[in-house]
């Protein structure tokens, strides 16, 4: 694709790699040859419509979902299955849990653990899964949480705390784990409008401050002007536009993206 | 009431098999309904189809003809069992059916998000289900579970006609002896009432506790 030297300017390996990428559900064909690296440090947006494959793209990427032909790498490690003479076996049960430890995800749902507390939802993973001692996973949990703006509610179960502040404990959970990509799935399309803010805040800050390589699935067009490195727009499981936010968002070459981005007036 | 005075060590003794043959049955009842549970929900197709034969048999019998069918008919087969061992098996795999039943539901009533969230983390299979799946299965699973418990301390009393020396086994033997069933049946029921009505409240106690939030 010719976007490729675009992501790829400095001719490093990508930290995510797909290629040719399909999904079926039965009859469906969700994904239908999604070629699209991201290099690290990058913020890719992942607009589209809905049905357009992309949430179920990001699911991918961590094996949430299994994919029916195409590969897909992680910082070099070929997601989910092992290859061997062209064919595809499905990897051992560590091999894709220990992959999935590096790509941390965001739900649209939230998903904290109902029967912990926010800090114990924040240490959970390096504790169960990277084997940090508690202590010290425990004082990391706390940083992470003083960092999205909850250091105080550390000791609240997720039904005491507001969507949005529910959600930035799930990005302080993925956080812990010191992933190699954090993956967004439309974090913030289950929440009240006024709770929408402070969560994209604390996004953009991890985008700008941290350099962590995020894939972020998303409708609001704003975050996606100002934060992302990349804009990918997804249509009928295939992705049919990219590049820099100012051009994807602001001079639209499909007319399937023109009529998109009319839905967003003034965005 | 004398009567039952005169011969409360045979009732206690009586009451200590029935606790007793009540914990074996409940703590390998309740093995055997976890695993059967998980297998149900996870086990590869012909585990899952023995498992479902398994509980939809057992759950279909009488405990009684469950009984019966253990004590007659693996001396049968040459394997020699005596009542307490026949009943404890019985028990045991009618609990474990009805447990397994338990176990499905409530895994399954956890959201798919939550498996998510802890595959997403790196989590497999096993950590998954004891540190995400579990916790959140076990306030709806005490109740329902609470119910099999005292149910099975109830079953107990069928063995007495497999010739054990349980507390309703004793409760007949001084009544005969006697010729004065009313107050030994009496004390018989009060002593079942009274377990049963502690496990109850532990139960409701237990169930507070694990509620979060």
């Amino acid at each position: 694709m010719e976007d490729v030297n675009l992501a790829n300017p400095a001719g490093m390996p990508p930290m995510v790699r797909i290629e040719a990428l399909h999904k079926r559900y039965g009859a469906l064909e969700v994904l239908r040859g999604v070629d699209l690296n991201v290099q690290s440090g990058e913020v890719v947006c992942i607009i589209g419509a809905s049905g357009s494959g992309k949430t179920t793209l990001l699911r991918c990427v961590n094996f949430l979902e299994p994919y029916h032909q195409g590969r897909i790498w992680v910082d070099g490690t070929l997601v989910g299955y092992r290859e061997s003479g062209g064919h595809l076996m499905p990897a051992p049960e560590r091999e894709v849990a220990r992959l999935r430890a590096e790509t941390a995800m965001v739900f649209q749902g939230f998903n904290l653990f109902p029967h912990m507390t926010a800090l114990r939802n924040v240490a959970f993973g390096p504790i169960k899964v990277r084997k940090t001692p508690k202590q010290q996973a425990m004082i990391r949990a706390q940083e992470l949480l003083e960092r999205v703006g909850l250091g105080t509610k550390a000791d609240s179960y997720p039904a005491q705390l507001s969507g949005g502040q529910q959600q930035r404990v799930a990005i302080a959970r993925a956080m812990a784990m010191d992933p190699k990509v954090m993956l967004f799935d439309e974090v913030t399309s289950a929440l009240d409008p006024e709770l929408v803010g402070e969560v994209l805040a604390v996004m953009k800050r991890l985008a700008d401050d941290h350099g962590v390589t995020m894939m972020v699935v998303t409708h609001e067009m704003q975050f996606a002007r100002e934060a992302a490195s990349r804009v990918v727009f997804m249509d009928g499981g295939v992705v049919v536009e990219q590049g820099p936010p100012e051009q994807v968002l602001g001079d639209p070459r499909s007319a399937r993206l023109r009529a998109f981005l009319s839905r967003y007036i003034a965005p | 009431m004398q009567v039952v005075w005169d011969n409360i060590g045979l009732l206690l003794i009586g009451l200590r098999s029935t606790l007793i043959l009540s914990a074996v049955t409940v703590v390998s009842g309740s093995a055997v309904g976890l695993l059967g549970g998980v297998g149900l929900l996870f086990g590869p197709l012909p585990v899952r189809g023995l498992l479902r034969a398994y509980v939809d048999i057992v759950r279909g019998l009488p405990l009684l003809v469950l009984i019966f069918f253990i004590f007659y008919g693996l001396p049968a087969i040459g394997l020699d069992v005596r009542g307490f061992e026949a009943g404890a098996l019985a028990l045991s795999l009618f609990a474990g059916a009805h447990v397994s039943e338990i176990v499905r539901g409530g895994i399954n009533a956890v959201p798919k998000g939550q498996i998510d969230a802890a595959k997403a983390l790196g989590l497999t299979f096993w950590p998954r289900l004891a540190w995400v799946v579990f916790p959140q299965a076990a306030p709806s699973m005490l109740p329902p579970w609470i119910n099999v418990v005292v149910e099975m301390v109830k079953g107990t009393s069928l063995v007495v006609l497999v010739s054990v020396n349980d507390l309703l086994f004793a409760a007949t033997k001084v009544a005969e002896r006697t010729a004065n069933p009313m107050p030994l049946y009496l004390a018989a029921a009060a002593l079942y009432f009274v377990v049963n009505f502690a496990i109850s409240r532990s139960g409701a106690w237990l169930e507070r506790r694990l509620s979060y939030g």
